[in-house]
């Protein structure tokens, strides 16, 4: 694989870039792996990455039932912050959001990481409270978030307006500057070439049907569209499909399943130089380097696995939309698309281990889980490797639905992620 | 949009008049105190979360306000049933999709 830099650039410019090599392999399954990792979302090629490059751990299959990054890593609004209200969450969001500095020049690939600040509008007293309670927990745990007043809002991001008579008034907004958005899809090919250069095979269009234990209940291995495939262990990072893919090693998990839409806007010139939340009412903006306004919203109220939603809540978020921007009101939707994403009661993620040995599992980022993907790789990657959680995830275990130490974020923080 | 079969009111209405209320035939335990924490694990937190169909609860919100139950497939999105609070859950094999 040809790195990428000036020189390869120039020279391939010279030859009509008709020499370039092939970013990862086609890869066909062997029959037995170390570590088979099922999902190859930008959760599960990054773990395969870290395994390969901090824990020397290469004979790993990425199997996914469609191509690479083409589940939720492809369907996100491709957010990325960590002002998250407990102190486990800020650590964990923040581990990734340091990771995510310095991405583009570890994978050798352009993921576009952008910290053009995340904005969160309060338009109600409770907002306020809320949102300066968690702008002091975040400075308290070394995570950077500040308050700005509504003139400081409109000044940050002159498209907001702040009118005083507003359907929905800005009464102040939360900032936190570190925070910004990055290319989803470059994140999947970044960690998948990342993988692929040091061994890792990466097979799409394989759906994993089953996982299968041995007589003393540990993992055996994976029944796949292609053939059984033996592993020492298994990791499963899939999503909104998770507990159909756990059901069939006996784990049973505390997740529904529910659509997530967003949608995208024709491409104008930049007018909007940040993203801007609005909890309240449900709805957050930003625009991406092609011009189009990339806007999502909570998830659909019913749990589904249809990848597509219903147009009700596009609805109410464009209403929301065109309150607090007016200048979009006339603007041109292209087209919309929905996510299935794996909510937990707590609405916390579960890294760690299951009950079953050898079968580890990285799941329940519901509505958020784009922003944590280098984290949340780093840190399962540790686990899967070293069979102990990692200090960053050990509070995100399975058992916390049984002992009640939940991580209750949902009920907190920021709702809309 | 969904369209959804209100058994009370006998009437196919729009998705937004209803609210979805979670996994029906949950049963709260008779003797609370007798549970163990695996069983209230179970309780609270264990769902179904069926790829295929799916019983579960609705509510009639701007309408007649009452709960009912139903059988939706949540890969189509499509109900094969609605039938009253406190009826016994149908028999699958019995059911086919009703709307188009």
């Amino acid at each position: 694989m040809t790195r990428f830099n000036a020189f390869n650039l120039l020279k391939n410019a010279l030859t009509g870039h008709k020499n370039w090599t092939e970013q990862w392999p086609d890869s066909q399954p062997k029959a037995e792996y170390d570590v088979v990792i099922v999902g190859a979302g930008g959760h599960g090629l990054g773990t395969a990455y870290y395994l390969a490059t901090q824990h020397g751990i290469t004979n790993i299959a990425v199997i996914d039932k469609g191509w690479l990054g083409g589940g939720n890593t492809g369907r996100n609004t491709t957010i990325i912050r960590s002002n998250y209200l407990y102190d486990e969450s800020a650590r964990l969001f923040d581990h990734a959001l340091d990771l995510w500095q310095n991405l583009s020049q570890e994978l050798n690939y352009n993921v576009m990481y952008s910290n053009r600040g995340v904005l969160m509008l309060a338009h109600n007293v409770h907002d306020v409270q809320s949102f300066k309670r968690h702008v002091h927990s975040n400075r308290l745990n070394g995570v950077d978030n500040r308050w700005l007043t509504p003139e400081e809002c409109k000044e940050f991001c002159p498209p907001i307006n702040i009118a005083k008579n507003a359907r929905y008034p800005v009464m102040g907004g939360a900032l936190q500057e570190r925070a910004g958005t990055a290319r989803h899809d470059a994140v999947a090919w970044g960690y998948a070439r990342g993988a692929a250069m040091r061994g890792v095979d990466i097979i799409q269009n394989c759906a994993v049907t089953a996982i299968r234990r041995n007589a003393d209940g540990s993992v055996a291995g994976v029944e796949t569209a292609k053939g059984f495939i033996k592993a020492k262990k298994v990791a499963v990072s899939a999503a909104g499909h998770t507990s159909v893919v756990m059901d069939s090693a006996g784990v049973r998990l505390p997740l529904e399943s529910y659509p997530l839409q967003a949608l995208v806007s024709e491409p104008v010139k930049p007018v909007f130089p940040c993203v801007v939340m609005s909890n309240a009412v449900h709805a957050y903006c930003s625009q991406s380097d092609k011009g189009e306004l990339v806007i999502g919203s909570g998830t659909d109220q019913y749990t589904s696995y249809s990848q597509r939603g219903g147009l009700p809540l596009i609805e109410h978020t464009i209403a929301a939309i065109s309150e607090v921007f007016p200048i979009f009101n006339r603007m041109r939707m292209l087209r919309k698309w929905g996510g299935i994403v794996d909510n937990t009661p707590d609405r916390s993620p579960i890294v760690g281990k299951t009950p079953v040995p050898g079968l580890f599992v990285n799941c329940g980022w519901g509505t958020g889980g784009f922003k944590a993907t280098p984290g949340a790789a780093h840190t399962f990657a540790w686990t899967v490797a070293k069979d102990e959680p990692h200090p960053i995830n050990a509070p995100f275990t399975l058992e916390r639905f049984r002992t009640g130490r939940l991580i209750d974020e949902a009920a907190a923080a920021a709702v809309a992620h | 949009m969904l369209l959804i079969h209100c058994p009370y009111c006998s009437e196919t209405l729009p998705e937004v008049e209803f609210t979805y209320a979670g996994e029906a035939h949950i049963v709260r335990p008779e003797t609370p105190s007798a549970q163990s924490d695996a069983d209230w694990e179970g309780f609270l937190f264990l769902r179904s979360n069926v790829r295929g169909p799916h019983y579960e609860r609705w509510r009639h919100l701007h309408g007649c306000g009452r709960y009912f139950n139903a059988v939706r497939d949540t890969v189509s999105d499509k109900f094969l049933t609605t039938y009253k609070a406190g009826e016994p859950r149908p028999d699958l094999s019995t059911l086919t999709v009703t709307q188009k």
